[in-house]
């Protein structure tokens, strides 16, 4: 059998797909689930200092290959977290995924991550549809920089960069993570969408621009990765429109050491993660792979 | 899927209850919902009341969204999202007895129409009783209850169909209505062996199972639900008890 542990870093799962931060992460018990369904880690919803309602309905909107949502970053704040990761924690690994409006907050909330049990921390430097945090601040490199520093300096545990597609040069921002000390950067988040009601005439989403997932967006998903495998000395997470082992495998052949899976919990359910699992499993099989760490990076050669 | 559809029919059910109709042709299953757009205000679930080529929402006013889908007129369009959800299975049970409290009512409509059931509606008074002429052009009997006895049975909904299922031998119960309602209704069929199938809320983002706010314990309303059977029910520790606001903070019910 084709053995399916990866390594992030000093960081071992026992299988190489994550949920995404966002997706079925908000309680203890739905991460309980995912790992249940064959996902080797959780990454929880971004969670910042106080509860947060998100964008008003409608944040969410299906479109030809994927889903445009605006969720605005809703969370019961992190204090009230560390039941949820508690929960968690008793099934799997869980990742820590945090949003601040500077280096200060990101170190803070880091430090309560890791104090509540998170194996490691990801800095959401990506979402694109909150005014003050995610890509707004993500896509300065300088940023950056000092947010991954800081965080560094507060807690023992890994932290990786979730890093944004909307910029003129994402590897110029994995460079900045890496220099700032990251243990690892995650890419893709959404990208910049929005969808209108022609009868309607204006924007379906409340927050009128929000970020497309999805099948849609693998591709740029997939040169993310690469672009960054070549450029960059520590591990690369992929993540965008992964719905199969195909799909899985393209970003672990670009350079990803694992990979993390959202929208297709939606159209495929959960249960994507162990089809995805299987699907891996055979192709290893069929093409005498022993483990995915030999598959990390070979469409480069 | 996704659609703006235009509104063709508008028929007021009761004092603070319209249904509104649009042609609306995509398939949909008994219990199913729809995400609807109130530009500018909200999106909200809402129950179909009618599955066929024809759909329609049956919507009780008791917030922004509702009152303003009430002041929609025949014309306008409404961008609606799904059908969502699994429904009812009523594949296999022939003898079924449904229970509907207040404007509940709606998300059992489609399941009254498709099979020859015995239908009790509940509400608190007889003003607020809607749909039963419709409940009895397709039921086999058609029972009222009103909290204040204003007409039908003086009682709660639970205890009408506590009675009816000592009466007589149900294969299936199915219910919508609110959840201490339906809290009740659960344990009155466990006590009456009676398997059940009922429809749940809890406040909704994607409605695609993707964001996962509305679960109850692990389980997405939106996509495992809105229906769930006995032994789903048995299991769920947040039924009748938890819910979470719009943070994901839990908030207690009892």
């Amino acid at each position: 059998m084709g053995k399916l542990e990866v390594t992030v870093g000093k960081l071992r799962f026992e299988r190489p797909g994550m949920v995404a931060s966002g997706i079925m992460d908000e309680t203890g018990d739905s991460m309980v689930r995912m790992f249940r369904s064959g996902a080797g880690a959780a990454v929880t919803k971004s969670i910042g200092l106080e509860p947060r309602p998100g964008h008003n309905n409608p944040t969410f909107t299906e479109v030809e290959g994927g889903y445009v949502n605006a969720m605005g970053l809703p969370n019961p704040g992190i204090e009230l977290f560390r039941e949820e990761i508690e929960i968690a924690s008793r099934e799997g690994p869980v990742i820590g995924s945090i949003f601040g409006g500077n280096a200060k907050e990101f170190a803070e909330l880091a430090f309560k991550m890791e104090d509540h049990g998170t194996v490691a921390i990801e800095l959401n430097l990506s979402c694109p549809h909150a005014e003050g945090y995610g890509a707004e601040i993500g896509s300065d490199p300088h940023k950056v920089r000092t947010i991954v520093s800081a965080v560094k300096s507060s807690v023992n545990i890994p932290v990786w960069a979730k890093l944004t597609p909307n910029t003129s040069s994402i590897v110029n921002l994995g460079k900045a993570a890496e220099e700032g000390g990251a243990d690892a950067v995650v890419a893709i988040n959404t990208l910049k969408a929005m969808v209108i009601s022609p009868e309607l005439r204006r924007p379906v989403l409340s927050n009128k621009f929000g970020g497309l997932s999805g099948p849609a967006i693998k591709p740029v998903g997939v040169r993310s990765v690469y672009d960054l495998r070549n450029a960059l000395d520590i591990p690369v997470i992929g993540v965008g429109g992964i719905t199969n082992w195909k799909d899985a495998t393209e970003y672990i052949m670009a350079g990803a050491s694992a990979f993390q899976i959202g929208s297709a919990v939606g159209t495929r359910g959960p249960m994507v993660f162990s089809e995805i699992n299987d699907g891996l499993r055979m192709f290893m099989i069929d093409n005498g792979y022993r483990s995915i760490k030999e598959m990390v990076g070979v469409a480069h050669e | 899927m996704s659609e703006t559809v235009m509104l063709i029919g508008k028929t007021k059910e009761s004092n603070d209850t319209y249904t509104m109709e649009f042609n609306w042709d995509v398939p949909a299953t008994p219990g199913q919902f729809v995400m609807v757009w109130i530009p500018g205000i909200d999106e909200v679930p809402m129950s179909l009341s009618r599955i066929g080529k024809t759909k329609s929402i049956t919507v009780k006013g008791i917030g922004e969204a509702s009152n303003a889908i009430h002041k929609m007129e025949i014309g306008d369009y409404v961008r609606l999202r799904g059908p969502y959800g699994n429904g009812f299975s009523l594949e296999d049970h022939n003898n079924i007895l449904i229970v509907a409290g207040g404007v509940g009512v709606a998300a059992v409509m489609p399941a009254i129409r498709e099979k020859k059931c015995d239908t009790i509606i509940g509400a608190r008074s007889a003003d607020e009783i809607i749909l039963d002429e419709v409940a009895k052009k397709y039921s086999k009997n058609v029972w009222i209850s009103t909290d204040d006895g204003s007409r039908g049975f003086h009682g709660n909904a639970v205890q009408l169909a506590k009675e009816k299922m000592s009466a007589k031998k149900y294969d299936l119960v199915i219910g919508c209505g609110p959840e201490v309602m339906l809290f009740f209704l659960h344990k009155a069929c466990k006590e009456k062996k009676v398997e059940c199938q009922l429809s749940l809320e809890r406040h909704m983002k994607c409605g695609a199972g993707v964001c996962g706010c509305c679960v109850m314990d692990a389980l997405r309303v939106c996509k495992d639900g809105p229906v769930f059977n006995t032994k789903q029910l048995d299991e769920l520790s947040d039924f009748g008890s938890r819910k979470r606001d719009t943070c994901g903070r839990v908030v207690n019910l009892r």
